[in-house]
């Protein structure tokens, strides 16, 4: 082994620059993610091992720094941490009853952001995402297109898209046709 | 000037802003602001096509969306042309061209106006009767001619350049159409807080108001009220006005789809704007402010170019500013049209008489037409008209009975009053109700929340209209959770009031069986075919509509309905509502295609998924094949090799060397939690107890019923964590399966599933030399048989990234699945290659792996197995536990039939010359000579040139199969009888010592 090289991590979307002045379309920069899953008696235990509170009401998120903990359903969350912190191991340490899994390189993202990035995404996504509905911290897993996507609203203007890493062309693309539409 | 017919300071259109486009080939000169209609009538031009069946002569008959006739070929250039568009509805653009269609050689001398003198023939149901026999004439004959004939317009042939967009949109109250009604609801709604989106089909707002100038509203003349509030309206930052945007359907729970026409009124187009919009709108509540439809008069020879709707009549003079003509008569049941007469007289227009068949019209309106100098006869009807390709006269006779006087004119208005329009409402599924003494259908039952306002609600006070808007628009916005203040106060007058109205044929239809009364003109349906129609025993308006064809246009009967209805009732002796109405559909006006798929074209049209190793395998030259949505490397033909040639290499190379094989497509689902082997034991026939962690499992799943569901590979990790593979098309669907189970079956197992699938880029290295190649690449896992033996699984680092390494094999070598984060997949791929490459190993594709596969007898669920087959079926029942208490299908596998003698089983098929590649889904006998029916023993499920071999191999599903081993059965072709012996399926190395290297 001494002699090999590491290998180079290559994102789906690597390079791409998406969108319009109304809505940029960009990828997330790497990030590593847990899909995590667990009982209500594990949810303390688990938030003070991520270090940061899993939220336990519907479409609502909970942040800490670089790290977010979306709610999905009743026993499940999607954690990201940008900086890319190894979320397997904090999880494990909370010796709580709990599954994790690595799904870090499983998804993939697109940040949309800018006056028009409500719009870019209800090209594809059913979704009532005016802020009173969907306010900032909102998340939620729902369809996009022909994709399932998890959607986090990040600020008034910004939406983080989460998509399994093959169908991020679609989804880039798709957004990137909505976001010209709306610029007009 | 524009046009010989346009009226020096009559309409709305600015003279200095001109626009010039081409009909049938003939420069006109247009205004800005102008339909194609009124630019066609402001230079004297009606004749604009021929009907559908009889190819009479037609113009146009309306101002707006109902129209029937005047549908043209507009085009923009030689790719951008559509067929059939609304003369009455498209805005002119400098540089469009319009043509007429259904007439050939051209417009005024039409081949096919043959049809006309042969109308006897086409009798309503002539389909059915004229082409009944012989049948063999269908296909060749009467469908081809029966389609040329039909067709109105013609269909482009080149791809559509414009792109269209999509948006979904939530409000609080949707508002449909924007004239009085519409504008008022909106406005009450908006001042109320509600968030608000209001559409018009027109290019601006203000519905009647375009042809209505007696109308004043807040002291301003309505036009121009309508104008300002839509402005107020536009600017609000809680309100959405949408023009030219058309609410075609009513769907389910409020939601309603529109479509906006972006730029087909632009001479110069933004690249970046789509053609049109979709919006889907999901409503809290929906306003619906359509309004109502003017009806035509049915009489004899009533729709010559130059017979139009009396408030079309008015549109095309006081909103565009043209005459439709210079001696321009009236024929009406019903106030309105008076007014277009006085408008026209105003304008110094001729207008010789207003006949109107009533006795006792309004009092107002006949005095004003009196002091106007109009003749009126009451009590009279047209009863015919004469002109060749534009109406020339019309006859005019006392009711009852009398002499004709004939009249000379160059155009007639006509109205039999007006429609609601209740098409949204009923496609809300809202009963409607009918109104006798109005005789009109008016919304009676609402089936969601919704609200009708104005004319569409059988509203005729302007008063009346605007109050009931007002209380509608604040009551929608309260309901949909608005706590904004301002009330809003209209006040609103009419010049004249307005009484009348009639539905079905006037005198002048009269009762013969050859008079051409026209209700439906886009499907020359007559007067006289519905009587037919009741004489021929349809009594139902479902039969009589489908054996008359009337309202089946794309017009959806907007002018016939009522008409059509009214004379089967008259006929069969019925109320009106005793015969019915017909339910209208989605959509209220045609939609393109391009706004139905909007994105979806292209590389949007489905996700095409591909793996992180498709670049490289896309530059090696690779050919893919769909897998589901997957693109999956089916084989790497190097230059000049045949797809035969390329596989065969490939699956010798494996043998010989070692190939590299793409498999990230695989289904993976990470199962973990303390009863994770509790879970798979109830999931899988096989037994998961007794796996060790750092080992795998070869598992199958069963339905309920005992039938074979899916297979796999299963890695324990750890105690509480395992790696369960499937197969590429059966990924979500088992998730589902198992997620499904453990929600509703077995809820107490403290377990998770989560689809990885995406999470590993898989590679798989197998053959002879796979060892080698990955071996200096891996880190912390001892490669040994002894360390990792077949079938077994262990962590480390493979190119320094963390790996999950699997020693197993569907190609029956020595091989590895090597998983790697799908990130690092391309990488670890090129780095195995550097290896593998020059030690004469290739990259094979799918197709390699199903020959490798069947040489080894390993089956493929979905392909040897199609859903009735049971392990024991297919060879597998080593891998059913015996001892388990519980598994899904334990029961359906005891099932009698499942376990009787004579099943299918699944076997090797050897052909008796081994050249010979049988078919797939072939079936197989045993007495080739049998008299048909068959005896069909089963068919071949698999079947390829083995390069191993030497020779072809198969696998195929035989009755009782495995008790005829060294049997000779048949396959019989369509050419041949193929003999073929009943063999094991493992074709190649059959004690299976290659596995361990």
């Amino acid at each position: 082994m001494a002699d090999q090289a590491m290998a180079t991590r290559k994102a789906p979307l690597e390079g791409l620059r998406g969108g319009s002045p109304a809505a940029t379309v960009t990828p997330a920069v790497p990030a590593s993610r847990i899909a995590l899953r667990a009982p209500a008696e594990s949810v303390s235990a688990l938030s003070a091992a991520l270090g940061v509170t899993l939220p336990v009401r519907p479409k609502t998120s909970a942040s800490t720094a670089k790290r977010h903990a979306l709610w999905l359903g009743p026993d499940e969350w999607l954690v990201i941490d940008e900086d890319g912190a190894d979320l397997m191991a904090a999880a494990a340490s909370s010796n709580a009853l709990h599954s994790a899994t690595d799904v870090s390189h499983r998804n993939t993202a697109v940040i949309v952001s800018g006056s028009g990035a409500e719009v870019a995404i209800n090209s594809g996504c059913p979704q009532d995402l005016s802020l009173a509905i969907f306010p900032v911290g909102a998340c939620s897993r729902t369809i996009f297109g022909k994709a399932e996507i998890i959607l986090f609203r990040t600020a008034e203007d910004s939406f983080r898209v989460e998509c399994w890493r093959s169908f991020s062309s679609f989804v880039f693309g798709l957004l990137s046709e909505g976001a010209i539409d709306a610029g007009h | 000037m524009s046009g010989v017919n346009r009226i020096s300071g009559a309409g709305r259109l600015t003279p200095a802003r001109t626009a010039r486009f081409t009909f049938d080939g003939r420069t006109l000169t247009a205004l800005e602001g102008d339909t194609v209609a009124s630019a066609l009538l402001s230079h004297d031009i009606h004749l604009v096509g021929r009907s559908f069946k009889y190819h009479r002569p037609r113009g146009i008959l309306s101002a707006g969306a109902e129209e029937p006739n005047a549908l043209l070929d507009v085009s923009r250039d030689a790719a951008r042309r559509q067929p059939n568009v609304r003369a009455t509805v498209q805005e002119v653009f400098d540089g469009m061209k319009v043509a007429s269609q259904n007439r050939w050689p051209s417009l005024s001398f039409d081949v096919g106006s043959f049809n006309d003198f042969l109308s006897p023939f086409f009798a309503a149901g002539f389909y059915y009767k004229t082409f009944m026999w012989p049948k063999a004439a269908w296909h060749k004959l009467y469908e081809p001619f029966i389609r040329r004939a039909a067709g109105l317009g013609v269909t482009p042939t080149e791809p559509d350049p414009d792109h269209y967009a999509s948006r979904y949109v939530h409000c609080d109250v949707l508002v449909v159409g924007a004239g009085v009604a519409g504008l008022a609801a909106a406005l009450a709604a908006a001042k109320a807080g509600a968030k608000v989106i209001v559409c018009d089909e027109q290019g601006e707002v203000g519905g009647a108001l375009h042809h209505d100038i007696g109308t004043v509203i807040d002291g301003k003349p309505g036009y121009g009220w309508a104008q300002q509030t839509g402005k107020a309206l536009a600017a609000m930052d809680n309100v959405t006005l949408l023009t030219r945007t058309t609410a075609f359907g009513y769907y389910n729970h409020n939601f309603v789809a529109l479509v906006e026409r972006v730029t087909d009124h632009l001479a110069a187009v933004d690249e970046t704007l789509p053609r049109e919009r979709l919006w889907q709108v999901r409503a809290k509540k929906v306003i619906l402010a359509n309004g109502s439809i003017e009806r035509h008069m049915v009489f004899a020879n009533n729709d010559r170019p130059g017979i139009m709707l009396a408030s079309a009549g008015r549109t095309y003079l006081n909103h565009f500013g043209v005459a439709v003509g210079k001696r321009v008569g009236i024929y009406t049941a019903h106030d309105s049209a008076y007014e277009a007469a006085f408008d026209l007289k105003r304008a110094g227009v001729a207008v010789p008489v207003i006949v109107d068949c009533r006795q006792k019209p309004g009092e107002a309106v006949l005095e004003e037409a009196r002091n106007l100098g109009i003749e009126v006869l009451t009590g009279h009807s047209v009863v015919d008209t004469s002109g060749k390709l534009r109406v020339a006269s019309i006859s005019v006779a006392r009711n009852g009975g009398g002499g004709q006087r004939k009249i000379a004119v160059d155009a007639l208005l006509v109205s039999a009053g007006w429609t609601p329009s209740v098409h949204l409402f009923s496609q809300s599924r809202g009963k409607v109700k009918f109104d006798a003494a109005t005789e009109r259908f008016l919304p009676g039952i609402y089936a969601q929340e919704c609200l009708s306002v104005g004319a569409c609600n059988g509203t005729d006070d302007l008063q009346a209209t605007i109050d009931e808007a007002l209380a509608a628009g604040e009551l929608a916005a309260r309901a949909a959770g608005a706590k904004g203040g301002a009330q809003v106060a209209l006040n609103g007058r009419n010049a004249f009031e307005w009484t009348g109205g009639m539905i079905g044929a006037a005198e002048g239809a009269g009762a013969d069986k050859t008079v051409k009364a026209f209700i439906d003109f886009q499907h020359d349906v007559c007067a006289k075919d519905i009587r037919l129609a009741v004489r021929e025993g349809m009594h139902s308006i479902e039969h009589i509509k489908r054996f008359t064809t009337n309202g089946m246009a794309s017009d959806q009967g907007k002018l016939s309905n009522m008409h059509g209805l009214a004379i089967a009732a008259e006929a069969l002796g019925k109320e009106i509502p005793a015969v019915g109405l017909t339910t209208f559909r989605q959509p209220y006006t045609p939609v393109t295609f391009g706004t139905i798929v909007s994105h979806s074209r292209g590389s949007l049209f489905d996700p095409a998924r591909k793996t992180p190793m498709h670049a490289w395998e896309e530059a090696q030259g690779a050919e893919f094949e769909d897998v589901g949505n997957w693109k999956r490397a089916w084989f790497y033909p190097k230059a000049g090799e045949t797809m035969h040639e390329a596989v065969a290499r490939e699956c010798k190379t494996v043998r010989e060397v070692a190939g590299v094989f793409d498999a990230s497509t695989l289904g993976k689902i990470e199962v973990v939690g303390p009863d994770a082997a509790k879970f798979l034991n109830l999931m899988y026939t096989n037994a998961w107890d007794n796996l060790k962690p750092g080992r795998c499992r070869y598992g199958i799943m069963l339905r309920e019923d005992g039938f074979i569901y899916d297979d796999g590979v299963v890695g324990r990790l750890a105690e509480d964590r395992f790696h369960v593979t499937t197969t590429t098309g059966g990924a979500p669907r088992v998730l589902q399966h198992m997620e499904d189970y453990l929600q509703t079956e077995f809820p107490h197992l403290k377990v998770w599933l989560t689809s990885t699938t995406e999470q590993w880029a898989v590679i798989a290295v197998q053959g002879p030399k796979a060892r080698e190649i990955i071996a200096p690449l891996v880190e912390g896992i001892d490669l040994s048989n002894e360390a990792l033996p077949h079938m077994s699984v262990a962590e480390g680092r493979i190119c320094g990234v963390p790996a999950r390494l699997f020693r197993m094999s569907f190609t029956g070598e020595l091989g590895f699945e090597v998983n790697v984060p799908a990130d690092y997949g391309q990488a670890v791929w090129e780095a195995i290659w550097a290896r593998a490459e020059p030690m004469g190993a290739c990259a094979y594709g799918t197709e390699t792996m199903h020959v490798l596969r069947a040489e080894k007898g390993y089956i493929i669920v979905g392909q040897d197995t199609d859903g009735t087959v049971t392990p024991d079926d297919a060879g597998l029942s080593w891998a059913v536990s015996r001892k388990k208490p519980d598994f899904v299908g334990i029961r359906g596998l005891k099932r009698p039939d499942l376990v009787r003698d004579g099943r299918k089983q699944l076997v090797g098929l050897l052909t008796k010359d081994p050249k010979v590649v049988l078919e797939e889904g072939a079936q197989i006998v045993a007495d080739p000579n049998e008299p048909k029916p068959m005896t069909m023993l089963g068919h071949v499920t698999s079947a390829y040139w083995s390069p191993n071999c030497g020779r072809s191999i198969a696998m195929a599903l035989v009755a009782g199969g495995r008790a005829r081993l060294g049997q000779t059965l048949y396959v019989p072709m369509a050419d041949r009888t193929i003999a073929v012996e009943v063999s094991d399926m493992v074709f190649f190395d059959k004690e299976g010592g290659r596995l361990n290297g």
